[in-house]
């Protein structure tokens, strides 16, 4: 038989049997779409997360207080030490070779007033170098002062949501809040940017470092970013720190380094694993896709015994007969893997359509996956009942029932 | 052309063993016109479908050309079906989803003929069979007459040498049934090879040469012309 016949002749079977086929296409259909929906999903908050992280350039290293011993699974994102890292320690650091850009951070929370209206803020004190660091910029007034860290001074940086909460519509450069029992005169506005660190950066006021620890009464460092002027001296970098503050700290060095290498594997490994245990939930609805063709290929194949029968007599072989049932199988899998795809990508252009800032793609390992599946368990489940057809035999086929 | 040599088939219905073909020998030259008749379950069908390399029997031997059939395997009797037998059968057994030219295609669709070359031998055939205007027609839209021309038309697009029918008239009414009669003895005449079996003495007692069979038995041959003659069991 000619292949192109072949196909004539499945496509007209299909066709004939118009609910049949539509019932076995939708159920491919949305297996093959849910395993490419689901994977698209779990790529796109992947993708999402990590860039959230890859804002810190893998140039920068983070040091906390506290030595963390255990290794493997999350790396510690505040440290608890009784040893403080002190502005000293980040100003020593600032003189190592290599050593572009150091910014400690030192974080509280407080109430922060302006005129009647009043908001508890997360206040960051830091330095001009997390601007660079972090890539910020102000979209009004001008960044933190380049000063000594440990120069005072009652300026602020506030978030676009800060900003909006405090004054509304009016204008805030140049006015005074009020946090805690201090004064700071707004000097820029951020750029609107997302959550990124745990830290929601439209809703943060940045203030000099040195007026945080006189506002939260506290010298130790919640951490200090340290920016290195190449990611591959990043290395030879972690053991200049530690050494420096062996040698700071009394020979102890109680800290913490972490890399943004880390943080990123680290959440990476836990992501891919979740996409896998929800990709493979969804293969087991292209399972259950393969066991309905199993049983509409036995139906298709019980109904069909006398054109079995007679394609036997008029001269159609046992493989014939065979490559007919598994062909049309097959046709059905590749149209509802087809259909299901065009379905999951529609789906995740909306998706992407709805939320902006997400990229929403479906893998290609997940639709060579799907449509391997599709295939195989279409083949697979046909198997059975296409061999049970062939092997009927011509004479009983043709007196099961007149057509 | 064909030659059969005590031939077997028994079937077990429950635990009771059916002799559908006891001892058969037969002789049946080329173009000759045959009628199969007798009562139910005498077994001539299951000689149709052994004769038809449908059914293979269980001991006995079956030259078919001068080939000995019973060794051939599956494909290789597959092939001889297309090639050198065409079946009618009494409910024409069409594909219900296929027009009238589409299922006297469907042999040569299977033997892998190029479409142009099977476009002209079914319209051929279409205008032997008067069948032309009905050609785009699915089944159900064919009075019973007609399928059976189509069953007929796809029985000889492939140009067997042997034309096996099975009550060919049965569900046909008398004008049908004679027109369909007519159409075969015509194509006997043309130097097919006719074998009809059949219930109806009218349509028997048409044939050439007629054989009778009870449990499996040839009982009567007439005229007795052939190489292997009947016994009166």
């Amino acid at each position: 038989m000619r292949s192109a016949d072949l196909l004539h002749f499945n496509l007209q079977v299909l066709l004939r049997h118009r609910f049949r086929s539509l019932m076995i296409l939708l159920a491919l259909a949305i297996g093959v779409a849910a395993v490419n929906l689901l994977t698209g999903l779990g790529e796109g908050a992947r993708a999402y997360v990590l860039s959230q992280f890859s804002l810190l350039g893998n140039n920068t290293l983070i040091m906390l207080p506290g030595k963390k011993e255990t290794s493997g699974g999350m790396p510690p994102l505040t440290g608890e030490s009784p040893r403080d890292i002190t502005l000293d320690d980040a100003a020593a650091i600032a003189r190592l070779p290599g050593v572009t850009a150091v910014a400690p951070m030192l974080v509280g929370i407080s109430e922060v007033r302006f005129n009647a209206r009043a908001r508890d803020v997360v206040i960051a004190g830091t330095s001009s170098d997390y601007f660079r660091i972090r890539q910020l910029s102000v979209q009004q007034g001008q960044p933190l002062p380049t000063v000594a860290l440990d120069t005072a001074s009652p300026v602020a940086v506030i978030g676009s949501t800060v900003k909006r909460e405090l004054f509304g519509n009016a204008p805030a450069l140049g006015q005074w809040l009020k946090a805690g029992d201090r004064r700071f005169r707004v000097i820029g506005i951020l750029d609107s940017k997302g959550q990124a660190m745990g830290m929601d950066m439209n809703d943060i006021i940045l203030i000099p470092v040195a007026s945080a620890q006189v506002l939260f009464n506290q010298p130790g460092l919640f951490r200090v970013l340290i920016e290195s002027d190449s990611s591959a001296a990043i290395p030879a970098l972690k053991q200049q720190l530690v050494q420096l503050m062996q040698r700071r700290q009394d020979g102890v060095a109680d800290i913490t380094l972490v890399s943004q290498d880390a943080i990123l594997s680290a959440f990476g490994n836990i992501l891919t694993t979740l996409n896998l245990a929800v990709t493979g939930i969804a293969a087991i609805s292209l399972l259950v896709a393969g066991i309905l063709i199993m049983n509409v290929t036995l139906i298709s194949v019980s109904q069909r015994t006398a054109e079995i029968g007679l394609l036997k007599a008029i001269g159609a072989a046992n493989s014939d007969i065979q490559t007919l049932f598994l062909s049309e199988a097959l046709l059905m899998a590749l149209l509802g893997a087809g259909a299901g795809m065009l379905l999951s990508e529609l789906g995740l252009l909306a998706m992407r359509l709805r939320f902006t800032d997400l990229a929403f793609h479906t893998p290609w390992w997940a639709r060579l996956l799907a449509l391997g599946i599709a295939v195989a368990t279409s083949l697979l489940f046909a198997w059975g009942p296409a061999r049970r057809a062939a092997r009927l035999s011509p004479i009983s086929a043709l007196q099961s029932r007149a057509n | 052309m064909i030659e059969l040599n005590q031939l077997c088939r028994t079937f077990m219905l429950g635990d009771q063993a059916v002799h559908a073909l006891d001892n058969i020998s037969l002789s049946i030259s080329p173009g000759e016109y045959i009628s199969v008749m007798g009562p139910s379950g005498s077994g001539k069908s299951t000689l149709l479908n052994v004769l038809g390399l449908l059914d293979v029997p269980d001991s006995g031997q079956y030259r078919l050309n001068g080939t000995d059939t019973t060794a051939l395997s599956d494909n290789a009797r597959a092939r001889y079906r297309r090639e050198h037998i065409g079946f009618v059968f009494q409910s024409y057994h069409l594909v219900p989803r296929l027009t009238a030219r589409e299922n006297i295609e469907l042999p040569l669709v299977l033997a892998g003929v190029a479409p142009a070359e099977r476009k002209r031998k079914v319209t051929a055939i279409l205008a032997q069979l008067s069948l032309t205007e009905r050609a785009d027609h699915l089944p159900n839209q064919l009075s019973g007459g007609q399928r059976q021309r189509v069953a007929i038309g796809r029985a000889i697009v492939m140009q067997p040498r042997l034309l096996l029918a099975d009550e060919p008239t049965g569900n046909l009414d008398s004008q049908s049934g004679s027109d369909v009669v007519n159409i075969l003895e015509q194509l006997n005449r043309q130097g097919i090879t006719l074998l009809v079996v059949t219930h109806d003495s009218a349509l028997g007692q048409r044939a050439r040469r007629h054989i009778r069979m009870v449990d499996g038995r040839v009982v009567a041959d007439q005229p007795p012309g052939s190489a292997a003659q009947a016994s009166h069991a």
